[in-house]
């Protein structure tokens, strides 16, 4: 059985089903980490001195920088995976998606050491509740860009063999992908001024 | 491509056009991430007031999320259903994050 509109845009919508899907997915995740951001700013106003919440966890800022220009960089990767595509080089489309998983995995690396330096100082999320959200939000981001890598790397390397039966398929399935992955990035851009630097 | 006399290869060509200048938005959008991201933490190290440094960082912080979602997300160009879900989606979104400030600041017992 063929699934329509794959590729063609529904007459509906004036989109392909993966387009709206993802878009629709996105639209909760904004719900989901927005209800983290609200919680987040009634832990912070409700705080008898969050100053000293904050300084007592001793979070690493040059360390979140580098993240900071990882993430960026892995989301320029991405659109570039995504722009080869649209100029049909596929070696050069692989080359970049794999550079954005091999981004995606130093953040994930960098967070590592980050989240061992609190645990080797006993900094748990049950210490403090700057230290209960911090690693709720960054976890939960961090769980998202382990779910990006995934679908990157499938579309790298398993699943690019839909490029010689259908090519636009794939093109528009790495955008779609690439919405995801930008939207981490974007989620990342609020979470580290937030956390590390006010 | 060297056969410019067929019709496909036109299409294509004008196509590869159309990318180059999506890729070279994309460098400049990466350039100015880049600095805004060194400018943000710059203004950290100024230590300015609280209230300051809350507002200075969100702007920038919001200028960048602005700069990935048009540009990477093409959200510059998309169909009018997307802008419509979206336009919901930040309604709810903003009442969400405020509606519990808004009580606070109406409870006379709590320090707002």
């Amino acid at each position: 059985m063929e699934i329509p509109y794959t590729v063609e845009a529904h007459p509906e919508t004036g989109l392909n089903n993966g387009k709206i899907g993802i878009w629709l997915f996105l639209t909760s995740e904004v719900m989901l980490f927005g209800a983290l951001f609200a919680t987040f700013i009634m832990l912070r106003i409700g705080a008898e001195d969050w100053a000293h919440l904050k300084a007592e966890a001793e979070l690493n800022i040059p360390l979140a920088t580098v993240n900071t220009i990882v993430l960026i960089t892995s989301s320029v990767t991405m659109v570039m995976a995504w722009a080869s595509l649209m100029r049909k080089q596929v070696d050069r489309y692989r080359l970049f998606m794999l550079a954005t998983v091999g981004f995606g995995f130093v953040f994930l690396v960098i967070k590592y050491f980050e989240y061992t330096a609190k645990f080797e100082h006993h900094h748990y999320p049950s210490t403090n509740t700057f230290l209960a959200i911090y690693f709720t939000m960054t976890g939960l981001h961090a769980l998202h860009v382990i779910g990006g890598m995934a679908f990157n790397f499938y579309y790298a390397v398993p699943g690019a063999k839909l490029w010689r039966t259908n090519p636009q398929w794939l093109t528009d399935r790495v955008e779609h992908s690439g919405l995801f992955w930008h939207f981490v990035d974007l989620v990342w851009i609020f979470l580290f001024p937030v956390f590390y630097l006010l | 491509m060297s056969g410019s006399s067929h019709p496909d290869t036109h299409t294509v060509d004008t196509h590869s056009v159309d990318i180059d200048k999506h890729v070279r938005t994309y460098v400049m959008v990466f350039v100015s991430l880049m600095v805004l991201t060194v400018v943000t933490v710059g203004v950290y190290y100024i230590h300015m007031a609280p209230g300051l440094a809350i507002t200075v960082a969100l702007i920038i912080a919001s200028i960048k999320a602005s700069l990935v979602a048009c540009f990477f997300m093409h959200l510059i160009d998309e169909k009018k259903l997307i802008y419509w879900v979206l336009a919901l989606t930040m309604i709810f979104f903003f009442v969400l994050l405020f509606t519990g400030m808004m009580t606070r600041a109406a409870d006379p017992v709590l320090p707002t």
